[in-house]
């Protein structure tokens, strides 16, 4: 993870004392509601349902056992004792009191960490693949990258009130694991006929109210060109965004009027006036950034541990732990634990202060300190020595956090949904709830096999919906919640979900949940055929069915 | 007179912004909206003291661009300091059009965006009602330094560090 020098802890510290003397004037009543609003927003600021709802950034999901400290700190001191992992590698805290904000901030710049840009009309918190660094299939280390589009992106003066939002990823392996089609602009890693390395840009991708998948602008963009590049973009976004209506104003929708070829090629009239400017990064800079990476000192380890074929072979539960929530490590010896944030029975990504205490001793203990946060909204140790394993998962068991349902049916994605979020026009939390409680049997969860399934609060799509492979969308129904539910979507190929029929009320999402889940069984062939797999080869038709032409099941109108 | 920090010291604005040319008949120096401007360029461009063009957000610089070196001013509008493009509108006048003369932001300016619109080049601003202009000199000195490239440091931090 990358180390501060004075310079970027002298900003952070400045932004501290900026977002103190805001939130003063606000008090004082100097600055108005209105003028606080896009500031405190700047700051990841909202007024939220109950309470102010704060999200820190976690820059590309990568966090020290000492941040990690710092994160529980905060929960316990400033909230009542729990932070939210979200889908984009943030944390939120629900209820900070407002006047207490500035001295979170000060607290979080004490161990390098803001919440700077988390939200707003801006250059958002860049995310990667959380498997970074330690993926077999990587080029490059997608960091580094993200490291300098963060420092690029933070407090960049052109770029601060754009027309909306705008989300950046970066991937660095074989393996798109970073959503890059889905977002306002992804970058791929490639390398040209030389060898060179370099980045495919995609533009206007995005879930929302109008899921897109991007489409890539150019096929090979040199590293060195990364920045002015993105200038460049953002610059034809910024001026020919739309800002009459928050509706159409994401750069997707943009890229859509003006037509790809069109957008595609007003970037590059821009891009060559920047090329080659002083934005062009240099060599040096990556070196720099590289060299203040804190990089794990792996152990020569034996490829296959005795410990852990001895424990595979004796205890079963383990064992299946292992099958689904241990990843393969690029290092001899090592493993990727994946920790699952969702037991049955607590929200979604939700981690208590003493339970984050807890994994940043772990990741001391058994790794190098170091913790990722997934899009999935799960923590991952990176890097675990495999003989270690039976022993992290005694203590993670005992934590809470070895449920062995990563990549299946009950690792479910949500949203904070309307228990929290203003926005919401239904709860997301009870529904995942229910569906985990409806689906508790392991043997069976085992059987039904890989399985998506993501859930948002309302159009917003936080909970990423579209590329589930069973997508919950909460909707207002007469100002009653409902629910629609869309299957067959994918992150990785990026593939939207479609919908099945009409939105069903709370209470029957988990039996649609089982009709679903029965007709993919019965269709299936055998069990390597997952669930995407089976509605991509006999389409819609077979769930709506079961779901809508049986008599047992009340419907809304459309 | 209306107060101006022109760099960043408090003058006196010489300027008053006029509709038309009857209403600029007997002042020295003028700012008229663009459209005004086109509309009449050569007697504008004939008049004695000094011209500026005011720039609604979404006007587009490059209409400008063949009489740049007859304005004094270009002033540019934040109906809404969210609303970000002049941002970019200033930096394509300095950066791509290499505009020396004033660039003066006007509408919802004051303490909190000042940073930011110093790096994007403008170097003059009126200071909207809410604010006072001593309260928004002080927004200039946010940050003590930034990242990126900006007209007043066009090589970013990333460079500066290896000098
Ligand atoms: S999807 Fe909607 S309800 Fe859920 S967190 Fe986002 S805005 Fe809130």
């Amino acid at each position: 993870m990358y180390q501060y020098d004075e310079i970027d802890q002298r900003i952070v510290d400045e932004r501290v004392a900026q977002f103190r003397s805001q939130t003063q004037r606000f008090l004082t009543g100097e600055l108005s509601e209105d003028d606080f609003r896009p500031l405190r927003l700047q700051n990841g600021l909202y007024i939220q349902r109950h309470a102010p709802m704060l999200r820190v950034a976690i820059p590309y999901g990568v966090l020290s056992s000492r941040q990690l400290h710092m994160l529980a700190h905060i929960a316990r001191t400033y909230d009542r004792g729990l932070g939210h992992f979200t889908t984009r590698q943030n944390i939120q805290y629900n209820w900070p009191p407002l006047e207490r904000v500035p001295d979170i901030l000060a607290d979080l710049a004490t161990v390098q960490m803001h919440a700077i840009q988390t939200s707003g009309n801006c250059v958002r918190n860049t995310t990667t693949d959380h498997f970074a660094g330690v993926a077999a299939d990587e080029l490059i280390d997608p960091r580094v990258y993200c490291e300098l589009i963060r420092q690029w992106s933070t407090f960049h003066p052109e770029f601060a009130y754009l027309p909306r939002k705008f989300k950046i990823a970066v991937n660095g392996a074989v393996a798109d694991r970073a959503a890059t089609w889905v977002h306002d602009i992804g970058l791929h890693v490639c390398t040209d006929d030389a060898g060179h390395l370099g980045f495919r840009v995609i533009v206007g991708g995005g879930l929302g109210r109008t899921p897109i998948i991007g489409t890539v602008i150019r096929e090979f963009l040199p590293v060195q060109h990364v920045l002015t590049y993105l200038d460049a973009i953002l610059r034809i976004y910024n001026r020919h965004g739309r800002r009459d209506n928050k509706h159409k104003a994401r750069i997707k929708i943009l890229v859509k009027s003006l037509t790809p070829e069109r957008f595609q090629q007003e970037v590059e009239e821009e891009w060559a006036r920047l090329k080659d400017g002083p934005a062009t990064v240099v060599p040096e800079e990556l070196a720099r950034i590289e060299a203040r990476m804190i990089r794990p000192q792996y152990a020569a380890l034996p490829a296959q541990s005795a410990v852990l074929k001895e424990a595979l072979e004796r205890d079963i539960p383990f064992k299946r732990w292992h099958e689904r929530n241990v990843h393969a490590h690029k290092v001899a010896g090592y493993a990727s634990v994946v920790l699952s944030l969702k037991p049955t029975g607590t929200p979604p990504g939700d981690a208590s202060a003493v339970q984050m205490d807890a994994v940043a001793d772990l990741a001391d203990q058994y790794g190098f300190g170091e913790i990722r946060v997934s899009h999935e909204q799960n923590l991952i140790l990176p890097d675990i020595a495999q003989d270690d394993l039976p022993a992290l998962y005694l203590a993670l068991k005992e934590l809470g956090f070895a449920t062995p349902n990563i990549g299946l049916l009950t690792n479910i994605i949500a949203c904070p949904g309307g228990d929290y979020c203003s926005l919401a026009n239904a709860r997301s939390i009870p529904v995942a709830q229910a569906i985990q409680e409806r689906f508790n049997d392991l043997d069976e969860l085992y059987e039904i096999g890989e399985l998506d399934l993501n859930i948002s609060g309302c159009m917003n799509a936080c909970g990423h919906h579209h590329v589930g492979h069973i997508g919950i969308l909460g909707v207002d129904k007469h100002g009653q919640e409902f629910y629609q539910i869309t299957i067959g979507g994918s992150q990785a190929p990026a593939r939207i979900g479609r919908v099945i029929g009409p939105s069903v009320s709370q209470e029957e999402v988990p039996d649609v949940m089982e009709q679903l889940i029965d007709v993919y069984l019965e269709q299936r062939n055998g069990g390597h055929e997952r669930f995407v797999d089976v509605v991509e080869r006999v389409g819609l038709e077979p769930f709506r069915a079961r779901i809508y032409d049986e008599p047992h099941l009340e419907v809304a109108n459309g | 007179m209306v107060k101006l920090i022109l760099g960043s010291t408090l003058v006196d604005d010489s300027f008053v912004t006029v509709e038309s040319l009857e209403q600029a008949a007997n002042l020295p120096d003028v700012i008229v909206p663009l459209t005004v401007f086109v509309a009449h360029k050569a007697q504008w461009l004939a008049r004695s003291g000094k011209l500026g063009v005011w720039l609604a957000a979404g006007d587009d610089a490059e209409v400008l661009a063949e009489d740049l070196e007859h304005l004094s001013v270009v002033a540019i509008d934040f109906p809404s300091f969210t609303d970000g493009r002049g941002y970019s509108t200033a930096r394509l006048l300095r950066e791509k059009y290499h505009y020396r003369g004033q660039v003066r932001a006007v509408g919802d300016v004051f303490r909190d965006v000042m940073f930011y619109l110093a790096r994007c080049g403008f170097n003059a601003f009126v200071v909207r009602a809410s604010d006072t202009p001593e309260n928004a000199l002080l927004g200039l000195n946010t940050f003590s330094e930034s990242y990126q490239s900006g007209v007043d440091k066009p090589a970013p931090l990333y460079r500066r560090r290896l000098a």
